[in-house]
């Protein structure tokens, strides 16, 4: 499939920004704060694709720590937290959906 | 094995400097992303969803005991304790991060293992029979000629900008197992009335998007041609390959677009100007790289030597021994297929504890040498058939004895989405639901041959359009899809498979198959007809009419 930084944005509901880090890959969430975090929950939810573009700018204009950004859906659950809203975004959120072989801290 | 002399060990080291240098100027930013992909796509480096993605090479699928330590190291050094052997005879590590690379990149190098031609626009890993130099139905060893021209594309100035990957195969054997047809160029040395050695060149085959079964331009080719035919082929390629357009830059939308024959007369025109030149093999050359390659001193032992008579009394090691090994060239030899496919496993994968168990059994019985192959398993080539009881406990202590070789449960699967960034859909849970419901290996062995074959996405890293039952992933409105294909074969009766019917919801996948082999059973004529062969007799509606009458 086509990388998602590759794709047209389209919102359709809450989003935010995701990315991964430079120095290991991790998955990153861009913040109100305009920085980057590896919980979701810290991260800035918005609603409108002008909004979204916005976010989006600010995040890529940080060339240094999270390469590949792109705009991700999010659902809120019913205690309010954000959640990713697919399963692609799920599994990087999450990890694989396998038991590992071995496991290690993530 | 093959000895690299000082030019590879420098060569070696000299690229960990210079990507560990650029590592550094990404770091400190000096290097833009866009800068530093280019360089990391040459030294085998990807962003995969969580995290880096090292893919290493081992070439034409020949590893030494401490070299399968070193990947061991790596895995739990630098990794999460694991390692995912591919289909194309490379590994790759899952969860590596930037700052690490060049250290772990320098340790590889230390066992002589790099990471070029494993990514980028250029000659990829030349891949070759896991069997080659033990096989008794092999002309020569291929792998001399593998070498060579890892050697030559290496870094090749003129190569290292192609309009997309290159993968090249090498089979020397009656019966193929590099899956040669579904290569860019494809080998396959035979002999002529004459006597003579010589490769048939296939080229234009690939699987992915567009898949199409290689075509054959030149039937047969003088070995010592085979370096200047091969650059004749690239150079073509090199010049009328499609750089406008991504999904058409494979050699194969040229060969296709082109027709087999006006492309072979392009690359005869580009030979004819190169072939006496300095690509025409020199025998003196030839014969160095070969005595290169060290074979094992193996002692003149008896087949079937009484210690095997006795153990085959234990029913268990009996199927193992039926299922994974077979016949070696030399007397009293066997060659044994370690599976990576246990039940409920990642296909493929294995642990930094069980490649240094495979190490010290290879050191043991295997005269200190192992092979991956393209369906994802391992190899101990020289194994003693006195040996094969004792090797077998080893085995089967560390959950390496799966007597499923050939079988229903040895899938080959990509990583799926639960890794690649370009997949839309899951393969390792799909398999894993696969090898329980096959589970039970004694009546997978009654159903026969049988390979399965899953991609998470269109690209087909599992090869499935080529899997006598193919399982590709396809994503409908957020839910995982599997289009289903029969009859795909990877030998050299290279077929592709025919869509079985609509596309099947994730949950579903598992009983479709299933439902799939209960028909073939239903409509084999004997029990020794496999799969492939009943849906090449009956075609595919008398499957299609039961599978959707079980619905």
């Amino acid at each position: 499939m086509t990388a998602p930084s590759q794709q047209k944005l389209k919102v359709k509901g809450p989003v935010v920004v995701t990315a991964n880090r430079v120095v290991d890959g991790a998955v990153v969430y861009w913040t109100a704060d305009r920085e980057w975090s590896t919980d979701l929950a810290n991260a800035a939810v918005v609603s409108t694709a002008p909004e979204a573009e916005a976010l989006l700018a600010g995040a890529r204009a940080d060339g240094l720590h999270a390469v590949d950004c792109y705009v991700a859906p999010v659902a809120r659950d019913q205690a309010g937290r954000t959640q990713p809203g697919n399963l692609r975004e799920r599994i990087r959120f999450a990890g694989p959906t396998i038991d590992l072989l071995v496991t290690f801290g993530i | 094995m093959y000895r690299y002399d000082d030019f590879d060990r420098t060569l070696i080291a000299e690229r960990v400097a210079e990507f560990r240098d650029q590592v550094a100027r990404r770091l400190s930013g000096e290097l833009t992303e866009e800068e530093f992909k280019l360089l990391r796509l040459m030294n085998g480096v990807y962003l995969q969803l969580h995290a880096y993605m090292l893919r290493v090479a081992l070439p034409y699928g020949t590893l030494s005991s401490d070299q399968m330590r070193k990947l061991a190291h790596v895995a739990r050094r630098y990794d999460r304790g694991y390692g995912h052997f591919t289909t194309r005879q490379n590994i790759q590590f899952n969860w590596i991060k930037l700052h690490e690379l060049p250290d772990a990149l320098a340790e590889l190098a230390e066992a002589g293992i790099h990471a070029m031609q494993t990514s980028g626009n250029v000659v990829r890993n030349i891949t070759t029979d896991q069997w080659a130099g033990v096989a008794p139905d092999e002309i020569e060893d291929p792998r001399i000629y593998a070498e060579i021209l890892r050697q030559h594309s290496t870094l090749h100035p003129e190569f290292s900008f192609l309009p997309r990957k290159f993968k090249i195969a090498i089979t020397a054997a009656a019966h193929d197992r590099a899956a040669v047809k579904v290569h860019d160029i494809g080998l396959r040395l035979h002999r002529n009335a004459a006597g003579e050695t010589g490769f048939e060149v296939i080229v234009g085959g690939g699987l992915g998007r567009t898949p199409f079964i290689g075509k054959s331009i030149k039937p047969f080719l003088p070995a010592r041609d085979f370096l200047s035919y091969i650059e004749a082929i690239l150079r073509v390629y090199n010049q009328y390959g499609r750089r406008d357009n991504i999904y058409k830059a494979r050699i194969k939308i040229l060969v296709h677009e082109l027709g087999a024959e006006k492309f072979a007369q392009e690359v005869e025109a580009e030979w004819v100007a190169i072939r006496d030149g300095q690509l025409a093999l020199d025998q003196a050359v030839f014969a160095d790289i070969a005595a290169r390659f060290s074979y094992p001193n193996y002692l003149t032992l008896p087949d079937n030597p009484p210690e095997l008579a006795a153990a085959r009394k234990n029913k268990r090691f009996g199927a193992w021994l039926g299922n994974s090994v077979a016949n070696h060239k030399v007397p009293g030899y066997a060659i044994v297929t370690i599976s990576l496919k246990p039940v409920g496993a990642p296909p493929g994968d294995a642990t930094a504890d069980q490649m240094d168990a495979i190490a010290v059994l290879a050191d043991r019985y295997s005269f200190g040498e192992i092979r991956v192959g393209h369906e994802q398993n391992l190899v101990l080539p020289h194994v003693a058939q006195r040996d094969l009881p004792e090797l077998w406990r080893a085995l089967d202590a560390a959950g390496l004895a799966t007597p499923n070789i050939g079988l229903v449960s040895d899938i080959i699967a990509c990583p799926g989405l639960d890794y690649c960034s370009l997949a839309n859909t899951r393969s390792i849970p799909v398999a894993q639901e696969l090898t329980r419901r096959f589970s039970d290996h004694e009546q997978a062995r009654e159903l026969g041959r049988l390979h399965i074959n899953i991609s998470g996405c269109i690209n087909a890293c599992g090869h499935h359009h080529v899997g006598h039952i193919g399982i590709l992933g396809v994503e409908k409105n957020g839910e995982e899809f599997y289009q289903i294909t029969l009859g795909g074969q990877a030998d050299e009766n290279a077929a592709l498979g025919t869509l079985l019917g609509p596309a099947v919801p994730y949950a579903q996948v598992a009983d479709t198959v299933e439902d799939v082999v209960k028909a073939y059973l239903e409509l084999r004529e004997r029990p020794d007809e496999i799969f492939l062969d009943t849906v090449k007799r009956v075609g595919i509606e008398p499957f299609k009419e039961r599978v959707h009458a079980a619905e």
